[in-house]
């Protein structure tokens, strides 16, 4: 047998280091939008001026904050080629495709979830940017959405939440946004989890069934928010 | 006796690799249930033989689901759609009276399609060429207790050793990805103290030969235990890529 020694490049351009990078960046990526999702939970917090003192926060963080926020960007940016880079692979895998096809069901894991991950994928990117403008580059402390939190003046991040989900658009479809994220997690943390070894057989359905209960919360986490202003909450 | 079917079927024909490919619409009347679904092939061609029409080429063998040759997607389904069974061990009784069937080949770019529903395999025996093998020195046979193996580890090993490399893995996987195939060969031998001296090498060659030979990626739908005829875990890609981690990253 030749002796081919691997090296980081070659590492991440096999299928094996592809599929690990992309597992551990998703992970990654899944306790970011859970930590996320908790945040914003506060928004039901008995005390009106919590959420924007947990906003407040994280801003003041400081040195520490731009670490985190350059390490999701990696992430983001890693994870995204890897994903489409597989997706082109697939591709061209199968240059002809089948007239007619279906699962077998029994032991697999095929789904809805997992045949549209670079479609909920693509949607997840397009929507994060539009978030991010939205929100973290939304108006602020100079266009009047200002509010005092222990004497000192804070941005309403508050305020700017209440009125964009008071907007149909904005009400509805962040929900959608949520529920495919929802459906990208069921099949994502499953897969990522198996990736990075499951090497016990009796694992992988504990594993499946792990990443649907997480994905679900997390899904549902976020959506209840938007549509609980919309309706009147929070006013 | 039972009650002879009818059974209507598009197949694919395609002359030769580099023809263009069509499905024919062909009636199979007369059929016993009792046929596995090469028997049913078997009659179409002989009818077509009579009538003077070229016979549909398919792939077989030992027609007891070990040797691997067989296996057409039958309906969307690699093997047709009971588990654990090669395409000889489907019987014409799971049909019924005018149903209509869809058979095509195995649909992969590393699968090129040599005669109708054959299809050429040999990037598997090139995946095997490139590491599934231990080096010995042919000599005697040594005594089978010389080398003490682990029960757990036997049984493991030999699930993995059970693949017949039939293709339904590549087939089925909506990615055309062979790493159920490739883990299943990295898997058995390294459970094994036999394969253990040469299990990086091993593993680094099979990882590599599998993406050159224009397979795709695991996205791990697990759709290839699901039509595995040998039922074999994608547990042996797991061990497969914890192979490629200690190859890669492990004590030299």
């Amino acid at each position: 047998m030749a002796d081919k020694r691997v090296d980081l490049k070659s590492f991440s351009g096999s299928q094996v280091g592809k599929k690990i990078l992309t597992g551990i960046t998703g992970l990654g990526l899944t306790l970011f939008v859970l930590m996320h999702m908790v945040g914003n939970l506060s928004f039901f917090s008995p005390d009106e001026q919590a959420y924007n003192a947990y906003a407040h926060k994280l801003m003041s963080l400081g040195p520490l904050l731009w670490a985190v926020e350059i390490g999701l960007l990696a992430f983001v940016l890693v994870h995204i080629v890897l994903g489409v880079r597989i997706y082109l692979g697939k591709r061209a895998a199968r240059p002809v495709d089948y007239q007619t096809y279906r699962t077998v069901g029994g032991a697999s894991k095929q789904s809805v979830a997992s045949r549209t991950m670079i479609w909920t994928g693509v949607i997840l990117g397009v929507f994060l940017v539009f978030h991010i403008l939205s929100f973290k580059y939304g108006p602020g402390v100079d266009d009047g959405y200002v509010t005092t939190l222990n004497g000192e003046e804070v941005r309403d991040l508050r305020r700017l939440m209440v009125e964009k989900f008071q907007e149909p658009l904005y009400a509805f479809g962040y929900p959608i946004v949520m529920l495919l994220l929802g459906f990208h997690l069921r099949h994502g943390i499953w897969s990522a989890l198996q990736s990075l070894g499951a090497v016990k057989p009796a694992w992988s359905p504990v594993i499946y069934s792990v990443a649907a209960v997480i994905g679900a919360l997390i899904a549902i986490g976020f959506l209840v928010l938007p549509l609980w202003i919309f309706f009147g909450g929070g006013a | 006796m039972s009650k002879l079917m009818t059974i209507h079927l598009k197949v694919w024909r395609q002359a030769s690799a580099t023809a263009e490919g069509r499905f024919a619409d062909y009636t199979v009347p007369n059929v016993n249930p009792h046929m596995s679904f090469l028997e049913m092939l078997d009659v179409l061609n002989e009818n077509l033989t009579l009538s003077g029409e070229d016979p549909v080429e398919f792939d077989h063998d030992c027609r007891e689901g070990i040797c691997g040759s067989c296996g057409i997607m039958i309906n969307g389904q690699a093997h047709g759609p009971n588990a654990r069974t090669a395409t000889c061990q489907l019987h014409m009784r799971d049909y019924s009276d005018g149903d209509t069937i869809v058979i095509e080949p195995w649909r992969a770019k590393a699968f090129p399609v040599i005669r109708d529903l054959v299809v050429d395999r040999a990037p598997f025996d090139r995946i095997m060429s490139a590491g599934g093998y231990v080096s010995v020195n042919s000599g005697a046979a040594p005594d089978a207790n010389a080398i003490p193996v682990p029960k757990n580890s036997v049984d493991e090993a030999f699930d993995y050793a059970a693949c017949i490399g039939c293709g339904a893995c590549v087939a089925a996987c909506p990615n055309s990805s062979a790493s159920l195939f490739t883990g299943a060969k990295v898997s058995h031998l390294a459970l094994l103290p036999q394969g253990s001296p040469e299990r990086k090498e091993r593993v680094t060659a099979m990882v590599t030969q599998m993406a050159e030979e224009g397979f795709g990626d695991c996205s791990n739908h697990a759709e290839c235990e699901a039509v595995c005829p040998k039922g074999i875990s994608i547990t042996a890609i797991a061990l497969m890529r914890r192979e490629y981690v200690k190859a890669a990253f492990g004590r030299q």
